[in-house]
């Protein structure tokens, strides 16, 4: 964090669904004009775009940031472009607030975005490496592994993932830009639903999205006006940024050390000693429903091996302790590149009251929180109703 | 866009919002040093990986160096053809490029003198069968068909050793 203070005065976002008759530079461009609208600004109060999104093979198109800067505006500015992953969503955003924090920026326009109508990003994910057997497995095939290995070090019962899925679908019919709104879903057909990657079933798994996500920056004298002008700002209290490698020995894919050393970071930086207690709502990148008790391990919300506890135990609930994901995450709406930064902005619109139907009542400090890769990239900030 | 008029033979036809273009690209990939040494050794059937001289520990594909203490790995480690599943998932999901019946079973195995698990097949056993613990031994290729790819390994099989304590290979769950 740099000297200068960093509010969120303007959000927006799509309806994210699987299939967008719209072109990448229109879905973007919903976001930014959402946006803008929400902070009552135009294209010229601009001073810099920051863009992101998962690796461009997705869709095939390469650098699209360069095509896009018409559509977002950008013509003539700065534009930066951040490749994180699928945790690059929360990058740019940070990418943005540090431009601002730093100084150079007073008003920085961030977007990100994901169109999976036009990409296999299964396929993209399943690419044949040169001299390894053909094991083509996807993200889930993946991660399945450091599913299992968290039931049998944590002792989680098999429902637990199912209570997961089955509170963020539920939640999702309360964020009207959620990609399934799945009115009939019950603990009954998560748990009949198709085993895809043996222990991760179907209605355990994100969908594939279309969608765009959009936040617009300011400095303190911008976050002032917008509260002056009655619309609230949320305030920036801590950014943080870690990564690792894929591959060494002895690492900890279930509990990974760059997560555990994000999170302490930015607690630290928003003064957060008891995180339970002093967050008040939690937007956390969960792609697969097991990632919620992993996470909340790993960022210090439970102790170690307890997290699926916490989930039994209904903590994670809109009426709990600590509400995860009210909009519904990741499991209901994956435009993959913009689901980190949805995660940023969901996490602002709650400490704003703009959430809606699923606000949490009375929120002042929130987590936003988004990890890519093979859980190697990690993003995360802490924002405020309250000026730091 | 609606004030064009379309001449009759395109009037009622379905718009074209999407088509599909795969795309390929072929690529000319340089193992590097450590792979081929590495490579070579799996071509004549031995599995050959590294050790740190910092850390100690066995990679298993070489990579040259550590990642974790950065300096080049340079003594050769022999490994046996046998190891432990440390994790698995059972793949049920077809999709395009898959060349795998499914369901099968993929799954990190820490082979017997290795601190890395490799992820491989496992076969010979019914799926529901797999567990974490399982004793497992390379199945190779006929012998003519064996080269300097994993993939001269076909699978692994369970080899009836008693199951590895969770303590065994818990630093790679």
């Amino acid at each position: 964090m740099g000297k200068e203070r960093v509010a969120i005065v303007g959000i927006g976002q799509t309806k994210h669904q699987s299939t967008n008759d719209g072109s990448i530079a229109g879905v973007v461009r919903t976001a930014a004009r959402r946006a803008l609208g929400d902070a009552g600004m135009t294209w010229s109060d601009i001073d810099a775009v920051v863009i992101g999104k998962a690796p461009d093979f997705f869709e095939g198109v390469m650098m699209p940031e360069l095509y896009l800067a018409d559509a977002l505006g950008a013509v003539g500015k700065p534009m930066f472009r951040v490749h994180t992953a699928g945790s690059v969503g929360g990058s740019t955003a940070i990418v943005a607030s540090d431009l601002i924090a730093s100084g150079i920026h007073e008003r920085v326009l961030t977007v990100a975005f994901e169109k999976q109508s036009e990409s296999e990003a299964m396929w993209a994910l399943s690419v044949s490496m040169p001299f390894q057997p053909p094991m083509h497995a996807g993200a889930g095939g993946y991660f399945a592994p450091h599913i299992r290995s968290y039931m049998a070090r944590s002792g989680a019962p098999d429902h637990i993932g199912i209570l997961v899925a089955l509170k963020d679908r539920l939640n999702a019919l309360k964020n009207p830009y959620a990609h399934l709104h799945e009115e009939g879903i019950t603990f009954d057909s998560v748990k009949d639903s198709m085993m895809l990657w043996d222990p991760i079933r179907y209605s355990e798994t994100c969908p594939s999205s279309d969608g765009a996500c959009a936040m617009v920056l300011t400095n303190e004298a911008g976050g002032d006006a917008a509260a002056a002008a009655g619309r609230a700002p949320a305030w920036v209290k801590g950014t943080a940024l870690r990564s690792e490698p894929t591959m060494f020995a002895g690492r900890d894919q279930v509990n990974p050390q760059g997560g555990q050393d994000c999170a302490a970071d930015v607690f630290a930086q928003a003064g957060i000693t008891d995180p339970l207690r002093e967050i008040d709502v939690v937007e956390m990148y969960v792609p697969f429903s097991w990632f919620e008790p992993m996470w909340l391990e790993n960022l210090g919300f439970a102790p170690i091996g307890e997290g699926w506890r916490y989930v039994e135990d209904g903590v994670t609930q809109m009426t709990g302790e600590l509400p995860v994901n009210c909009s519904g995450g990741v499991l209901s709406s994956n435009p993959i590149g913009a689901s980190g930064m949805l995660r940023f902005a969901e996490a602002a619109m709650q400490v704003r009251g703009q959430a809606g139907e699923h606000q949490i009542d009375g929120a002042r400090t929130a987590l936003g929180h988004a990890y890519g890769g093979g859980s190697q990239f990690f993003a995360m900030w802490v924002v405020g109703a309250d000026k730091p | 866009m609606s004030d064009v008029t379309l001449p009759a033979s395109l009037q009622g036809v379905e718009p074209v919002k999407s088509i599909r273009t795969p795309a390929r690209l072929d690529y000319v990939y340089t193992a590097g040093r450590a792979s081929s040494r590495f490579l070579h050794n799996v071509a004549n059937k031995r599995l050959v990986g590294q050790r740190c001289p910092v850390c100690h520990k066995v990679y298993v594909p070489p990579r040259g160096s550590c990642p974790t203490d950065g300096v080049p790995t340079e003594e050769d480690v022999e490994l046996a053809h046998t190891g432990t599943v440390t994790s698995f998932c059972v793949v049920n999901v077809a999709f395009m490029g898959t060349l795998m019946e499914i369901p099968y079973v993929g799954a990190l195995i820490l082979l017997d003198g290795s601190d890395i698990p490799i992820m491989h097949l496992i076969q010979e056993v019914p799926y529901d069968q797999v567990h974490s613990g399982m004793r497992v031994e390379a199945v190779w290729v006929p012998d003519d068909e064996i080269g300097p790819t994993l993939e001269s390994i076909r699978h692994f099989r369970p080899n009836g050793e008693p199951d590895a304590s969770f303590e065994s290979y818990k630093d790679n769950a």
